[in-house]
């Protein structure tokens, strides 16, 4: 409805908006398409799993403005449902992602009607609370595994056709389910619904003074998060043949907020750029134990008091356009 | 030795007094969290980290210079605070004018950066520092033993909430501290240095943090994840009592303490979550927390 009245100005600058962020989406694709044969491929697909988390992360604070710090409680909750399904029912991965990402969604209902139940501040502690709970909760759970995890998860064949075993065919797979997870998300910021949310972020007494149910859209925009988040740590758990204790601690959740502040908040690539810049740090870093961690907060400091735009943020800035 | 719904007495109230004693903890580092998030709209994220650098601060004291438990008592908490300073000057003063995320973005990635300087030094495992002498040593009750060091941890943590109330509500300094909470610049127009009051205030904050961090000490061993994940259970402490209120902080940190004692007697498996569990049962019926003043 609201396309039709767009004078020429704003139809130029959608124009401008659309050139340049296919053109991104055109050299994300063919560096997605030459990693594998520079890079080692099991990285990659890692990479690409935190690069759909992050983005699921970003649809919370960059859209409408909530901070979660308990995204683990998804990522690793689907991932233990999907290791258990596929390893002890022998489930076909199609339907042990399934069952991983519903796992992700009914538990978003549940946290995310607690959380928006309290605004800014409250709603990152309460996030991070509940995420704590359910972390003790895997700790104790027999089928978790407790502190071994569930390992040696089969990845099976997908459709009953192509044998995930094989490093190719599997790669293929992650990347075919992340990019539709990408597109699915950058469908959802630019629809009627997703510009409700910028609303909300920008000014939530006046959305409702609209006559929207804030709530109602934040809840929404909480479980989209959730389940697409507990999509990638279903995918992560096959990719890894393993769910463990690391998926649901609170560090991974911080892991998620860092990759998308460094890539750039509320940006649509800024999430990947970040994922893959913190997944190959941890990488090439791991040698020199805790000092992943020093720098990780030292990121952290310095985004929020030098660059808060993040990496795809500034060039955006400096281009004038929309990445 | 009598018995308490099936319970021994001695399990119980050895329960009930842990209980009192993660209560103490949970009131000290609730009320700095609150004090500081009243003038400085930040959630101190570092707050965990403080309180493991005032126990450490203890432990090099002890080994390094010879100070012992009393004078780290008022040593560290100094010492840590100054710290404190220094982190509001450097970095949070920069932040007054933007979204209150970006503070606790900026507050978490310092509280890697500590608890990742320490596990780099003094490695994951815990090191014991030992009780002081004249609180060595306990007294038996009759129905239970109660060991000299924890009950003095309850009365000085009884003590320091309400001394940190008794200044915030009863005395002058107080007042202008809720003055320019309320309206900062207001405050300022009466010739008063709000900007010097925010950071003296972080670095009380995080004073109390450390203090709890000395008394934890002989307690728990001094490592550098222990305070991490008790943040995250006084977080939840402070969505349960809300942030508005000094003595709601108090009796919030206190009762949670005493609750997962019982839990601890009554069903062991739920000890680690109740508080968690509560938490969400309050923001099902007042989600404003019990002691708050709107969202």
């Amino acid at each position: 409805m609201m396309e039709r009245v767009l004078d020429a100005s704003v139809q130029a600058r959608r124009r401008d908006r659309d050139v340049s962020l296919g053109a991104a989406f055109v050299v994300m694709v063919a560096f997605f398409i030459i990693g594998p044969f520079v890079v080692y491929p099991v990285f990659l697909m890692k990479a690409l799993c935190f690069a759909l988390f992050a983005c699921a992360f970003n649809l919370l604070i960059g859209y409408v403005g909530l901070i979660s710090f308990g995204h683990a409680l998804f990522f690793g909750w689907a991932s233990y449902l999907t290791a258990y399904a596929a390893k002890t029912w022998g489930l076909p991965p199609e339907l042990a992602i399934g069952i991983g990402t519903a796992t992700a969604a009914v538990l978003g209902v549940i946290a995310g009607g607690l959380a928006i139940r309290r605004q800014g501040i409250y709603f990152a502690m309460i996030t991070l609370a509940l995420s704590q709970m359910m972390y003790f909760f895997a700790l104790q759970a027999k089928f978790t595994g407790g502190e071994d995890g569930i390992q040696g998860v089969p990845r099976g064949r997908l459709f009953g056709v192509f044998n995930l075993a094989n490093e190719g065919t599997m790669y293929v797979f992650v990347l075919v389910v992340v990019l539709a997870g990408f597109l699915l998300i950058y469908r959802i910021i630019n629809s009627p619904f997703g510009e409700v949310l910028k609303a909300i972020r920008e000014n939530e007494q006046r959305t409702i003074s609209l006559g929207y149910n804030t709530e109602r859209y934040k809840l929404v925009a909480f479980v989209l998060s959730a389940t697409l988040a507990g999509l990638a740590g279903s995918l992560n758990s096959l990719v890894f043949q393993l769910a463990s204790l690391t998926d649901v601690h609170w560090t991974m959740s911080g892991d998620v907020v860092l990759m998308t502040l460094l890539g750039g908040l509320g940006t649509v690539f800024g999430p990947v750029v970040g994922a893959f810049l913190v997944i190959a740090m941890q990488n090439y870093l791991a040698p020199f134990g805790q000092w992943v961690l020093v720098i990780q907060g030292a990121i952290f400091v310095v985004c929020v008091l030098l660059f808060r735009r993040g990496i795809v943020g500034e060039i955006a800035h400096l281009l004038r356009v929309q990445l | 030795m009598f018995e308490i719904f099936g319970i021994p007495s001695q399990a119980l109230f050895g329960q009930l007094l842990l209980g009192l004693i993660n209560g103490s903890f949970y009131a000290l580092l609730s009320l700095g969290l609150a004090v500081i998030f009243g003038m400085l709209n930040i959630i101190n994220f570092t707050h965990g980290a403080q309180y493991m650098m005032g126990a450490f601060a203890a432990y090099l004291l002890l080994h390094h210079l010879g100070i012992g438990y009393w004078e780290a008592l008022v040593v560290a908490p100094i010492v840590i605070g100054a710290t404190g300073v220094v982190i509001e000057r450097l970095f949070l003063q920069h932040l007054r004018k933007l979204d209150p995320l970006y503070g606790l973005l900026l507050t978490f990635g310092l509280a890697l950066v500590i608890e990742g300087l320490f596990r780099n030094y003094y490695g994951s495992s815990g090191l014991p520092y030992q009780v002081p002498e004249a609180l060595q040593g306990g007294r038996n009750l009759g129905f239970m033993f109660l060991p000299n060091y924890r009950a003095w941890v309850i009365v000085l943590s009884l003590a320091v909430c309400f001394a940190t109330w008794f200044a915030i509500e009863r005395t002058r300094l107080g007042s202008y501290l809720r003055a320019a909470t309320e309206n900062p610049v207001l405050v300022r127009a009466f010739g008063i240095n709000v900007p010097r009051m925010v950071t003296l205030t972080y670095g009380f904050g995080v004073g109390l943090a450390a203090l709890a961090g000395v008394m934890a000490a002989p307690i728990y061993n001094v490592s550098p994840q222990m305070g991490s994940d008790l943040i995250i259970v006084v977080f939840a402490v402070v969505v349960i009592g809300g942030m508005g209120s000094i003595m709601g902080a108090i009796f919030t940190g206190f009762a949670l303490g005493i609750v997962e004692g019982l839990t601890k007697v009554f069903y062991p498996e739920a000890s680690n979550t109740v508080i968690f569990v509560i938490m969400a049962i309050v923001l099902l019926i007042r989600p404003a927390g019990l002691f708050g003043r709107g969202a």
